[in-house]
């Protein structure tokens, strides 16, 4: 029964609802470049591997320039490069898109790990003050994006859970509407949406089938970059090594969940969220005593729901038609 | 020349992998030269070095030969790590227990016990992606994490034992495998013999018998295999249990050869490295082998090398350049053929 309670609890705390908020961004952003790829029809799975680089670049320029807004623009710069590298190999060489995917992850996780002694002189995770001393930096560094005041009433519900909030959660929801109005209400979405679904017909009709689906996937580098920035620079402003921890692979979930619509991932992507949210704030209940040598337990709550959701629901969504598939031009 | 570009690609991806590395290695203001002969040192420069080298390469050979079953199959199988993590966390709640058991007795329940664990981890996401289409990718990373936290949970509560890093009891001495050859303090066990063994037995299973084919067919062409009258929602749940069997044996044989308990770094990213080695050793037994004692040799080596100041990950970059151009091997063929016809101008 008291469990019972602990749930309830839960659900009753304003800082449930604001950690949800922060654990969906980045699924959020992520899931919204996995859209913008795939609907053109080039499977990425590489966005683990961005959303790593996009955390370490921000967090690195933040460092330095003392500006994290900076380190939000180097971040979506390299997240088109690497993008650019699965774009090259599954467009240009038709490639296995899957594979290449998981070679970009290995190379970001071998790059961040490779780079973290030459660029913050300490590996594992950074430490802002450590780091000033090593690199001998007096200068006050603000590495994380400063939160905006919304006008709710300070003691209500909305205002503990929703008062203070970072731009970069605001950010995620405005791109994924425009995301939505590019994809369906612009030609070059229907573009996109053609070249993912029947990229042979969109040929003949004249469409640039290869420049599209470039679009598509430095689109989700540029994305994917921010949704890893968000987790250094937007939230705790610190790297560590691996730190993105799967939320590439539970935004593919979230995208397929959503059936390749950039809304329906958003509202997947907070369902995850809040997964991770609910877990996060039931091991610390003070209603149950929970043990920390019981906390994996609690880790796993995610993971679990991404594997339940995608196990039973994804029958009823549709991936496009030339998802995956090289597009091999005829001479 | 076409039936040597299974031999070829790989080799002048690694190649090529190593020269970019070796950029890598001098941005940081390291001698590249100098690294890589630590790195051969420490892979093959005394006994004690090549007895590590073949106990590195021993759970490899099993991932890879894991995941390049799955590739044979038409499934990615991404998670051999958590297959290895559920195979060596259930062998351990066996091993622990089979004092009383002659080793005969211990060792072959103690091995069958992690290699049904992990077929039956992997067999999740086979059913799941025979039953709703849910893919393999995305559903053995979820496993991956599931069984780590899983195995952490395990050793800290349940099966744990003294203080410090969380770790079970030591296995039954009965279910240790058997030491082959022992040089200073490296001790290199019966697993090798295991590894290889499997090998040969997915070669005889590959070529050599009816499931294998119907295997091979079913991942080469789905819609033709099932039109042949092959099941393939039977096909993908097989395949990912067999694959799942092998990543298993290799947690299997690192707990019962190397470590003889559990420890939360017993997995250590081999499953992942099967990915590497299935590509470079092109999906094919033998390969495998070689491609797994590369990827154990470049392992050990690293590990020197991270004393001469050099990130041993720098191994993970030169896998990942390696995959990203076995994956788009166009691009070697490409780089090939190209030296070729200025060759024929010239």
């Amino acid at each position: 029964m008291r469990v019972i309670e602990a749930i309830l609890d839960v659900f009753r705390n304003p800082q449930f609802y604001s950690i949800t908020l922060t654990a969906s961004t980045p699924l959020i952003y992520a899931s919204l470049g996995g859209v913008f790829s795939e609907v053109t029809g080039v499977v990425n799975i590489a966005l683990e591997g961005i959303m790593l680089m996009g955390a370490f670049v921000s967090t690195a320029f933040a460092y330095y320039t003392g500006n994290p807004w900076i380190g939000i623009l180097m971040a979506m710069v390299v997240g088109v490069g690497i993008a650019w590298l699965h774009a090259w190999a599954s467009i240009k060489w038709w490639g296995d898109q899957i594979v290449s995917g998981t070679a970009i992850i290995l190379i970001a996780q071998g790059i961040t790990g490779f780079l973290m002694k030459p660029v913050f002189g300490q590996v594992g995770q950074t430490d802002l003050e450590k780091f000033k001393m090593i690199k001998h930096i007096t200068k006050d560094i603000n590495p994380i994006i400063r939160p905006i005041k919304l006008p709710f009433p300070e003691n209500s519900f909305l205002g503990q859970a929703f008062g203070t909030i970072s731009p970069l959660v605001i950010l995620a929801f405005v791109s994924v509407f425009i995301g939505w109005f590019i994809i369906y209400k612009t030609t070059l979405g229907l573009r996109m949406r053609s070249v993912g679904e029947n990229p042979e017909a969109a040929d003949t009709l004249g469409v640039n089938v290869y420049r599209i689906r470039y679009f598509g996937v430095l689109m989700s580098g540029v994305f994917a970059s921010i949704g890893g920035a968000f987790l250094s620079v937007g939230d705790t402003g610190i790297f560590k090594e691996l730190m993105t921890g799967g939320r590439g692979f539970i935004a593919l979930a979230a995208m397929i969940l959503g059936n390749w619509n950039p809304i329906g991932a958003m509202f997947a992507s907070l369902l995850f969220g809040a997964s991770e949210a609910f877990a996060n704030q039931l091991q610390s209940s003070k209603l149950i005593e929970v043990s920390s040598s019981v906390k994996p337990l609690f880790n796993m709550v995610p993971f679990i729901v991404t594997l339940i959701v995608i196990g039973g629901f994804i029958g009823k969504t549709r991936p496009p038609a030339a998802d995956g598939i090289p597009y091999k031009k005829s001479e | 020349m076409e039936k040597y570009w299974g031999f070829i690609i790989p080799a002048v991806s690694v190649i090529v992998a190593l020269i970019i590395a070796a950029f890598v290695i001098m941005a940081v203001g390291k001698s590249p030269i100098e690294a890589y002969a630590i790195m051969v040192k420490g892979a093959f420069g005394s006994s004690a070095a090549i007895v590590n080298t073949i106990v590195k390469t021993t759970p490899l050979i099993l991932t890879g030969l894991a995941v390049g079953f799955g590739f044979r199959a038409g499934v990615f199988n991404i998670g051999a790590e958590g297959q290895m993590i559920m195979g060596a966390l259930t062998a351990t709640a066996v091993g622990i227990n089979l004092g009383w058991a002659p080793p005969y007795f211990a060792l072959s329940l103690t091995i069958i016990a992690g290699m049904l664990a992990g077929a039956g981890w992997a067999a999740i996401a086979g059913y799941l992606k025979a039953k709703t289409g849910a893919h393999e990718v995305v559903t053995t990373i979820m496993l991956n994490w599931i069984a780590t936290y899983l195995s952490s949970y395990m050793v800290q509560v349940p099966l744990a034992v003294g203080s410090g890093t969380p770790k079970s009891p030591e296995i039954a001495p009965s279910a240790k495998l058997p030491i082959l050859m022992k040089v200073g303090p490296m001790e290199m066990s019966a697993g090798i013999i295991i590894s290889v063994i499997a090998a040969i037995v997915m070669y005889v299973l590959l070529e050599k018998t009816t499931t294998g084919y119907e295997v091979k067919a079913a991942g080469f062409n789905p819609y033709a295999a099932e039109y042949g009258g092959i099941s393939i929602s039977k096909n993908v749940t097989m395949s990912m249990a067999i694959s799942g069997a092998l990543a298993g044996l290799a947690g299997v044989v690192e707990l019962m050869g190397v470590h003889h308990r559990f420890l939360g770094t017993l997995s250590g990213g081999k499953g992942f490295d099967g990915i590497s080695i299935a590509l470079i050793g092109q999906n094919h037994p033998i390969g495998i082998i070689f491609a797994a004692l590369l990827m154990g040799a470049l392992r050990t080596g690293s590990n020197e090398m991270q004393f001469a100041g050099i990130s041993k990950h720098i191994v993970m970059i030169i896998q990942g350049i390696v995959i990203f151009l076995v994956a788009a091997d166009r691009i070697v063929r490409t780089m090939i053929l190209w030296r070729k016809r200025k060759k024929v101008k010239a």
